[in-house]
């Protein structure tokens, strides 16, 4: 048994284990688990490392979505195609029905948008279903507040984050004991950055939704942004609708994310793409987060992912 | 063996120049993005007026950080080049500087300790020495910085190298292991000299910058192929059993829930991730605490079986004959079996301002087991000038670090963590407020 001849995990199967073992730890240490599936492409990697820890299992837990109804339809159908797939349970929160309910109000005027609305949304869904972990596909290289953040990412009876009194994280031994109506967010692959994520999918031969990938549609500039035109979008003065050639490296509410101009078409592409990019994905493409210095931490605090 | 992901940690406080030399790093290997930059050319010029950039902005990742100027947590920072890719933990240095550094610490294959060429050997430095060492990390490379302030002096470099190698002398006694390989180098973070690029203003020193030396040091210790087999059984997987089933000790199988995919309803996969060593298909294994033995019938992933697994790898293993397994037991080979036990002698980091003290009783986690652990006494504590261990101690204050002796409501599969980090490290939680309040390092079954 030479030592040479032993394999040697590449720094992506690497990152691959240690997630693995994080979403097991979860499945045994938490009564009720889910995990938050958008149809982008972090979720599209956390369902993969869902099946590669617990095939040929169910998942045990459900996946959930926060459906702002301001998502890309693209997405919508690709959501609804991988989870008939999986075969696994999906479970709908709907930021329209929180709105119908009267427990937010909808902005209105052309800047509206449902994105702060989402984290009421959520905490009622985890409330109601007695979620008491749910994981998601934030990574720390995103933005600098996502940068301080545990693995298992304690949060009160409130969904609130405490940034300033986070529990140590030692090893690979995680922390999951909480009280009732606490609940733990769960960030699995943490450490991995936007162009991991990409290769992984690449590795594996992922589907992704087709507006990763160039495509031409209506599009109008705000703030330096090439938005999504969609029926009923509110434009300010000045603003026109045109055609461009665009994709998008995060998939948010179409009110507030932008496209980029590209004509990556193919994985391959899209990964050559973002190797060379100098542009950090939530600075060229997301509004939310331009709102002030601090605007994630704001929104984390607050129970937001 | 080099690995192409490196963990390193880094720590220090408010002035030593950390934080600029973080910045350095990432700005000269181009690992800085534009809107970042902007970013830190706003907030450098609000601060310090037109021209200025304070690199150091580009890790404070709070309001209040940028707002008081500090660092409040461990921060985790990404970094490629064409060689390697880097994972930062960046340990602030003040007030909870040992519950920061433990934690970057534990999980870091290469430490980087700043010591300041005028202020010489503080505390800081030696702590965060002492704490690489202790948690095993096998590389410490201890960057002198501000050279710019002592005229490169090359008088003063050696000088402050042979106070830290003496100190560094202490180490393999009071930690109990080989001392860590350290390499001394001069730099100039403000400058940039050494970080990225070699000095030309000190011609005296002939070795690799910082980052050439992050790109070639070979850090082995966590994945020693060569040590025994260890495989923590997280979860147990019965497609059978539907999900509520899984991860129980076996009480018969209900078909609540069909396999998927055809899979076999009498499937019953022990899943984890190997924690040191290899296995092979066919290898005979031991399951502890109980110690029943069979062997291996297939090591199996998503993405097919294996003949054989190496650590750190996620798997999940059938066996050849039913044993009741359950989570948190060990699977190793026979003729190299952890050590059972329920008392243990350990060197504790205690993290709260609530002391340890004898008769304390807390959740103790280690690998995937969790058990009650109740404090039989205080052996001593360590004195991070000195590092002499002070005996008697009576109890562990916030930031202490000693011998404990501990006793767990069930027996433990072990080994001493200068053999296994994996397997001889713990956790202990407050059973009130679930906080974790103490890092452990297993020595020895208690005597």
């Amino acid at each position: 048994m030479a030592v040479a001849t032993r394999p040697q995990l590449s720094h992506l199967r690497a990152l691959e284990s240690e997630a693995i073992h994080v979403m097991r730890e979860v499945a045994a240490e938490f009564e009720r688990p889910v995990l938050l599936f958008s149809g982008g492409k972090d979720s599209i990697v956390l369902l993969r490392l869902a099946e590669k820890a617990f095939r040929p299992a169910p998942f045990p837990f459900p996946l959930m979505h926060v459906d702002t109804g301001h998502n890309f339809p693209e997405v919508i159908e690709f959501r609804d195609r991988r989870v008939a797939e999986l075969g696994e349970r999906l479970i709908v929160a709907s930021v329209q029905e929180s709105i119908d309910k009267g427990r937010v109000v909808e902005e209105t005027g052309p800047r509206a948008s449902r994105n702060q609305l989402q984290t009421v949304t959520l905490l009622d869904a985890i409330a109601e279903h007695g979620f008491d972990a749910a994981f998601g596909g934030a990574r720390r290289d995103e933005e600098r507040a996502r940068a301080k953040e545990r693995v298992f990412s304690f949060r009160d009876d409130f969904g609130q984050w405490d940034p300033k009194n986070q529990r140590p994280e030692l090893w690979n031994l995680y922390n999951g004991r909480i009280k009732k109506g606490e609940n733990v967010r769960v960030f699995p692959i943490s450490n991995w950055t936007e162009l991991d994520v990409w290769e992984y999918i690449d590795s594996e031969g992922l589907e992704v939704p087709s507006i990763y990938f160039s495509h031409e549609r209506p599009v109008f500039k705000r703030d330096g942004m090439l938005y999504a035109w969609r029926e009923g979008t509110e434009l300010i003065e000045g603003e026109e609708v045109f055609n461009e050639t665009v994709r998008y490296r995060t998939v948010g509410d179409m009110s507030c994310t932008g496209g980029v101009l590209s004509k990556a078409t193919t994985l391959e592409e899209v990964v050559v793409e973002i190797a060379a990019t100098r542009i950090t994905e939530r600075g060229e493409t997301r509004a939310d987060d331009r709102v002030s210095e601090a605007a994630m931490e704001d929104r984390k605090k607050a129970g937001y992912f | 063996m080099t690995l192409d992901l490196l963990r390193f940690t880094t720590a220090g406080a408010v002035d030593d120049g950390k934080s600029t030399l973080i910045g350095r790093l990432l700005y000269d290997s181009k690992q800085v993005f534009e809107d970042q930059l902007e970013h830190v050319a706003a907030a450098s010029e609000r601060r310090s007026g037109a021209g200025a950039l304070d690199l150091a902005l580009l890790t404070d990742g709070l309001r209040a950080e940028r707002e008081q100027g500090i660092t409040i947590d461990v921060a985790y920072r990404y970094f490629a080049t064409p060689k390697r890719r880097f994972i930062i933990a960046d340990c602030p240095g003040h007030q909870q500087y040992t519950r920061n550094m433990v934690t970057g610490a534990s999980t870091a294959d290469l430490a980087v300790v700043l010591v300041d060429a005028r202020r010489g050997v503080t505390e800081q430095s030696k702590r965060h020495a002492f704490i690489s060492a202790l948690l095993g990390i096998p590389h410490i490379l201890v960057a002198i910085n501000k050279m710019d302030l002592v005229e490169h002096s090359q008088e003063r470099f050696d000088e402050l190298v042979a106070e830290f190698a003496s100190f560094a002398d202490g180490l393999d006694a009071v930690t109990g292991r080989r001392p860590p390989e350290i390499t001394f180098m001069p730099i100039s973070a403000l400058e940039g000299h050494n970080v990225v690029e070699r000095s030309t203003n000190m011609p005296w020193y002939d070795g690799p910058a910082l980052l050439e030396l992050l790109e070639q040091v070979d850090v082995a210790y966590d994945h020693p192929f060569d040590r025994p087999a260890r495989f923590p059984v997280q979860w147990v997987i019965r497609p059978g059993a539907g999900a509520n089933g899984a991860g129980l000790p076996s009480s018969g199988a209900s078909s609540a829930v069909p396999a998927r995919g055809g899979a076999d309803p009498d499937y019953r996969g022990y899943a984890g991730q190997l924690a040191s060593g290899g296995l092979r298909r066919g290898d005979e294994v031991a399951v502890l605490p109980g110690g029943g033995r069979t062997r291996i019938a297939a090591i199996d992933t998503y993405d097919g079986e294996l003949e054989e697994a190496v650590a750190p790898m996620s798997l999940t293993l059938r066996l050849e004959d039913e044993l009741d397994i359950s989570r948190g037991e060990l699977i190793c080979r026979p003729e190299e079996a952890a050590t059972v036990a329920r008392e243990l002698a350990a060197d504790v980091c205690w993290m709260s301002d609530r002391p340890l003290r004898p008769g304390g009783r807390y959740v103790l986690k280690q690998t995937a087991r969790l058990a009650s652990a109740i404090v039989d006494r205080v052996e001593d504590v360590v004195d991070v000038h000195t590092l002499q261990r002070t005996q008697p101690a009576q109890e562990l204050a916030l930031n202490d670090i000693g011998r404990v002796h501990l006793r767990t409501s069930a027996p433990l599969a072990f080994d001493p963590y200068t053999s296994n980090r994996r397997t001889g490290s713990f956790i202990l939680i407050d059973q009130d407020t679930n906080e974790t309040v103490g890092a452990g390092l297993i020595a020895a079954e208690a005597a």
